[in-house]
């Protein structure tokens, strides 16, 4: 056989080419990932080393008052605002997600390939605008009619995220479920177990890893959720004393304040410390579904 | 005495059949090779056994098929029938969880909660499955830690356990090495004393070493069931010999 020398080092070009290509993306995401971490911590310490105030102060008071002559960031309530109306949102989700992830996998299996899961594919497609914006015209008005108040309230923030964090949580459950090999359901049916005895003690324990990664993903995405959120709680710099008070979040209070501050400003600088602390959270949350994956027994 | 006793049954997956009128005998306490080419039927044979076939869309039977006198297909409740009629599968199956576990699971969901009772069964059944020894210090172990060879014992322990009558085995030595096959076998030749087993088989040596009748599967149809010796050594039909003297299959 002869060699085409031409072709030859044209193949040897491209693949240079190629792995030029690919290493320039994996160092540019790399540098992005760095600098944006970097860029954040810097602007978000800056509270803490420029202006003065503790790291106690902003953590654990409840005053949020930036623009006084005397500064004060107490940021408490926003964190404390964050974790209720996320957890009550998953705790309402979590549920009714795993719940729809097992019927469309184990018992409905029809319906739920071609009507639910297409269905839920575009739920998660939503933009969260369009969350709050229904969640504005329908839900508060509802909430005050029937329970009070003036409908701007944890409650409508807690309903909106649990249906916005609804189809992630269906969506990765189904798919850890469906993952799981058929020849462990045979097993528990060739024993004379029932469909319900099935999922209940191997469909469910098989499939846990996931399902509790799908939990958390819910879970970090109803602590990141901004706009949707803050069209319907109020942004009241408090904490809630009950379901129907209008209250504010981290990212809440981030994007409601963004445009009204002076860079350099304690207020400005406060904000950055809040977007430090999301992106801590952030972070802790794929570490935790790192941990939780790799105690999966499959891959 | 007469097991199972298999009438004019037909199935279909769909519109194709996939089993034309099979008439078959399984004597208790022997054990029954079903040998043939590739997508003969015989695995889709063996679930009609213990009805694995329901789970499957689309599925239609015709016939008959008598468990100790009664029709499973109408008689006999579904659950009732695989508590009688244990499988182990082609692969092994562990379930994700430990080696007690695993084995506990069957008497567990018929409603077994003792824990003296369990752990008798339990050590019962690995014993039984020759698997005890290998085991007894990690019960507590992921099952999915042990041997593909261990696994399958295992998930023949976890039959045991429910205390069948028929056990049914679809190629259970398909996915093992020699040793672990051999194990297997000498398994089946104790287990045949308490149970009547019917086993699959691609391997025409382990069906000649196993099994006291065997029938041989072509097309969707039996062509020939006997004792094994006379199957083997003295086939009536043509196709038969062709099979097992290698000349397809």
């Amino acid at each position: 056989m002869t060699v085409d020398k031409k072709y030859e080092s044209k193949r040897k070009a491209a693949d240079v080419f190629g792995r030029v290509i690919v290493f320039i993306s994996a160092l540019l995401l790399i540098i992005i990932t760095v600098s944006l971490f970097l860029f954040v911590t810097s602007k978000g310490l800056s509270t803490f080393i420029k202006d003065g105030i503790s790291i106690k102060e902003f953590l654990f008071s409840t005053t949020w008052n930036p623009d006084r002559e005397v500064p004060a960031v107490g940021s408490l309530q926003f964190i404390i605002g964050s974790i209720l109306v996320s957890v009550f949102a998953i705790m309402i989700s979590a549920p009714l997600g795993v719940s729809s992830a097992i019927f469309m996998v184990e018992i409905e299996k029809k319906l739920g390939q071609k009507i639910l899961q297409p269905a839920i594919e575009i739920f998660v497609g939503i933009p969260s605008v369009v969350y709050g914006w229904v969640g504005l015209t329908v839900l508060v008005p509802f909430i005050s009619k029937h329970f009070g108040g003036l409908g701007f309230s944890l409650l409508a923030g807690i309903l909106v995220l649990a249906v916005m964090t609804l189809p992630t949580i269906t969506s990765v459950s189904t798919d850890s479920i469906k993952s799981l090999p058929v020849e462990i359901r045979e097993a528990s049916y060739a024993l004379g177990a029932t469909r319900w005895q099935t999922i209940r003690h191997v469909v469910i324990p098989a499939a846990k890893p996931g399902i509790l990664t799908a939990i958390i993903l819910g879970l970090a995405r109803a602590f990141g959720e901004a706009l949707a959120v803050q069209m319907v709680i109020g942004n009241r710099p408090v904490i809630p004393k009950s379901f129907l008070e209008p209250m504010s979040t981290i990212t809440s209070i981030i994007t409601m304040d963004m445009g009204n501050t002076v860079m350099g400003s304690v207020w400005n600088d406060a904000l950055w410390s809040l977007a430090l602390l999301l992106l801590i959270i952030s972070f802790t949350f794929i570490i935790i579904i790192r941990l939780v994956g790799r105690r999966g027994m499959y891959k | 005495m007469k097991k199972i006793e298999v009438r004019e049954l037909d199935l279909f997956y769909g519109e194709v059949q996939a089993l034309k009128k099979i008439n078959l005998d399984v004597e208790a306490n022997s054990v029954l090779a079903l040998i043939g080419p590739s997508g003969c039927g015989k695995s889709t044979f063996i679930r009609t056994l213990n009805r694995m076939n329901d789970l499957i869309e689309g599925v239609k039977i015709n016939g008959t098929v008598l468990l100790d006198g009664q029709d499973i297909y109408k008689e006999v409740d579904v659950i009732e029938l695989r508590k009688k009629v244990g499988m182990v599968f082609q692969k092994p199956n562990p379930f994700p969880m430990t080696v007690y576990d695993n084995v506990a699971y069957g008497p567990r969901i018929h409603g077994i909660k003792d824990k003296k009772k369990l752990n008798e069964i339990v050590e019962k059944s690995l014993k039984a499955a020759a698997l005890w020894d290998e085991v007894k210090d990690r019960l507590h172990k992921s099952a999915l830690s042990l041997s593909g060879g261990q696994q399958q014992r295992l998930c023949i322990a976890r039959t045991l356990a429910v205390e069948p009558e028929v056990i049914l085995m679809d190629e259970p030595t398909s996915a093992l090495d020699p040793i672990s096959t051999m194990k297997i076998e000498e398994l089946i030749e104790e287990l045949k004393k308490k149970y009547t087993i019917i086993i699959v088989t691609h391997n025409m040596q382990q069906a000649g070493r196993v099994s006291d009748y065997t029938a041989f599967f072509l097309n969707g149809e039996l062509i020939e069931s006997g004792p094994t010796d006379q199957v083997f050594y003295n086939p009536k039909d043509k196709r038969t010999e062709d099979y097992i003297t290698g000349r397809f299959g």
